[in-house]
């Protein structure tokens, strides 16, 4: 079990008013992201628990890309990782973002 | 001039010798290695019938139980190693040498053998590459096929999966081979003459019906939005935009999906009738709900599909079918058809590099290549135009007299950019490059040469290759759509900018697709049993797919 974790700065809050969300499953190739209104409106930090090691670097690009797309200023997410793609984390984070913008 | 007809003198001396094992042309299934020793010369060149999907097992028990002194040295010629037996023969010293096309489900062990030196292998061939060889320097010497049921004269009904059979027989048959076949059951008279039975000399009632690997079906249940996505990518910004009418599919999860999302996706973006009319295609249970809609005139096949006959029989303004209402397949025909009379084909691979080889050899796993090399190809002695052939050639670069132009067949290779594991499918050197160097081969197997590819389609987007200019171009085109691969995260941004205003790089929002619309609910099927409502129950999928 590898823990990472990640803070940006963003220009702005995530809209919408809703304080908490949760998508996807911990699943072989999928994970379970939890998002929480919780943090400053332009801060976000994410936190991870992957099964697999050594991906700090791509996790990092996944989440950077992430924060500059959706600029979720004030959530505190955390990722349950079950082995999941890049391609599929970044969905679930919009796919998360978009359930708290409503 | 009995100097001339020796081999037919060969040939009726194994006949002879394999008659004290037979009544007439047929032979018991418990006198097979009996017969196979008696007609069998050592370092005979042996097709043992191993399609893409129908397979001579019976033949292939019995070759494994030859004894090597007397049967041993064999070369053999044929175009699926499928069955553990197909390898078997090379750990006893029954066979000796190799050519082959395909070997997906024994891709780790052969990968191993060849490692280990166990077998001397030729060339891993794509299937058309292969039946030419039948007739030019491969000659099978001993064909060994399968089929569902014959007459006591050897007449052959092959049943849906006719397969590679009349290229293996015509190849055997007329260059004084000797042509056995396995059968299900010996019957007075058969639904439909495949093979006449002047070219089949023994017939074996086998122990039990042939093995048939279900290869064409994909479990709707299975599919993620990932590939949703891409099939989204792939209708809009490659089918659409090409009007591609006629096409070949691969057989993997972005190609099933774009088959699930005709019905739904494609309807709505008005392009029935504009697209997907026309196929080369065995007859993959994800086509189903299009066919159903309306949306596909013809389809002529490969091979048939385990589970899929009935609803063919039933269908026949769609398939090709015998007088017996039975689909007709031929691989040798479909295949031409798909060099020839295709405008695209589309597929997934393994490994890509960065200026668009691609191989579905890894360090560990020889998988062949079947179809896909031909299919994926430009053929260069296309002469008859469309307008989506003749888009392809205006986008790639024009050099000389515009009036001389040639189109372009469109080959797109439709990828995830990590595979299983985590495993990036970009890649700065091919793993078919170590293994060619580790086994001598003079050729590296590459499955589609990056000259022949247009389009990458992955998540990130798609990589339109005819209007890279540049080898720089192409490279980062390929970066730019390899998404968080070492390979992508390589990539010059601001120059994959500038090739996505040229058009040349296309993100979803490019395309008008909001990647969180890629949503299972877009399928036009979710599960196999939706499958078997859409084909009003003619669909029966085998065992392992029936998971209510």
């Amino acid at each position: 079990m590898e823990k990472l974790s990640f803070r940006h700065t963003t220009s702005r809050a995530l809209p919408g008013a809703k304080a908490q969300a949760i998508t996807g499953v911990v699943a072989s190739g999928n994970l379970e992201v939890l998002l929480e209104r919780t943090l400053p409106p332009t801060e976000c930090t994410v936190e991870i628990e992957t099964p697999i090691r050594g991906y700090g670097e791509v996790w990092e690009a996944v989440v950077a890309d992430f924060v500059a797309r959706a600029e979720p200023g004030g959530l505190r997410i955390t990722i349950n990782d079950g082995g999941a793609r890049p391609d599929t984390v970044s969905l679930r984070l919009l796919q998360g973002a978009r359930l708290m913008e409503v | 001039m009995s100097g001339w007809r020796r081999e037919r003198e060969a040939r009726d001396a194994r006949i002879e010798a394999g008659r004290s094992h037979a009544e007439g042309k047929v032979v018991a299934a418990d006198k097979v290695v009996d017969l196979l020793e008696a007609i069998l010369r050592p370092g005979d060149r042996v097709c043992l019938e191993g399609d893409n999907q129908k397979q001579a097992d019976c033949l292939a028990r019995g070759l494994s139980q030859c004894d090597p002194s007397r049967v041993h040295d064999l070369h053999m010629v044929q175009s699926g190693i499928v069955l553990p037996e197909h390898l078997d023969i090379f750990e006893q010293g029954i066979a000796k040498r190799l050519d082959y096309s395909y070997s997906g489900p024994q891709g780790g062990r052969i990968a191993r053998m060849l490692y280990g030196g166990q077998i001397e292998l030729g060339a891993v061939h794509t299937y058309l590459e292969l039946f030419a060889r039948y007739f030019v320097d491969l000659t099978p010497n001993v064909a060994l096929i399968a089929g569902v049921s014959a007459d006591r004269d050897g007449n052959l009904y092959t049943g849906p999966n006719t397969e590679d059979t009349p290229t293996v027989v015509e190849a055997t048959a007329f260059k004084n081979g000797v042509v056995v076949a396995q059968v299900n059951e010996i019957v007075d008279r058969v639904p439909r003459v495949d093979i006449p039975g002047d070219r089949v000399d023994f017939v074996v009632e086998a122990d039990k019906p042939f093995y048939v690997e279900p290869l064409f079906t994909r479990d709707p249940a299975a599919m993620t939005e990932t590939q949703i996505l891409m099939a989204m990518m792939a209708i809009k910004g490659i089918y659409a935009e090409y009007g591609i009418r006629r096409l070949n599919h691969g057989i993997g999860f972005g190609t099933a999906a774009i088959e699930l999302l005709l019905p739904t996706y494609a309807e709505r973006l008005g392009l029935k009738g504009e697209i997907a009319t026309h196929w080369a295609l065995n007859p993959h249970p994800t086509l189903i709900p299009a066919i159903e809609s309306g949306w596909v005139k013809q389809v002529h096949c490969f091979g048939s599909e385990v589970g899929m006959d009935r609803y063919i029989r039933e269908r026949s303004d769609i398939f090709f079918t015998g007088a017996d209402g039975s689909l007709r397949s031929n691989r040798a025909f479909c295949q031409t058809a798909g060099l020839y009379a295709c405008d695209l084909f589309i597929g997934s691979t393994l490994q890509i590099d960065l200026t668009g080889h691609s191989s579905t050899v890894t360090q560990n796993r020889v998988a062949g290549f079947g179809g896909a090399p031909n299919m994926g190809s430009d053929p260069h002695g296309r002469r008859h135009p469309s307008d989506t052939w003749m888009k392809a050639g205006r986008e790639a670069q024009v050099t000389g007299d515009p009036a001389l132009m040639r189109g372009r067949k469109l080959v797109v290779q439709i990828v995830e950019t990590f595979g299983d594991g985590l495993v990036p499918t970009f890649v700065e050197r091919l793993d078919a490059l170590e293994l060619a160097k580790k086994i001598g081969l003079e050729l590296a197997p590459v499955m589609v040469y990056a000259d022949d590819v247009t389009h990458i389609v992955t998540e990130e987007g798609i990589a339109n290759l005819l209007l890279c200019r540049t080898a720089d171009e192409r490279e980062q085109a390929i970066r730019g759509v390899a998404g968080y691969t070492e390979i992508g995260r390589g990539r010059d941004r601001a120059m994959v900018e500038r090739l996505r205003q040229r058009g040349i790089v296309r993100r979803p929002e490019d395309l008008g697709i909001e990647p969180l619309d890629a949503d299972r609910s877009l399928l036009a099927a979710k599960s196999i049993k939706d499958l078997v409502h859409w084909s009003g129950g003619l669909y029966e999928p085998p065992a392992k797919f029936r998971n209510w």
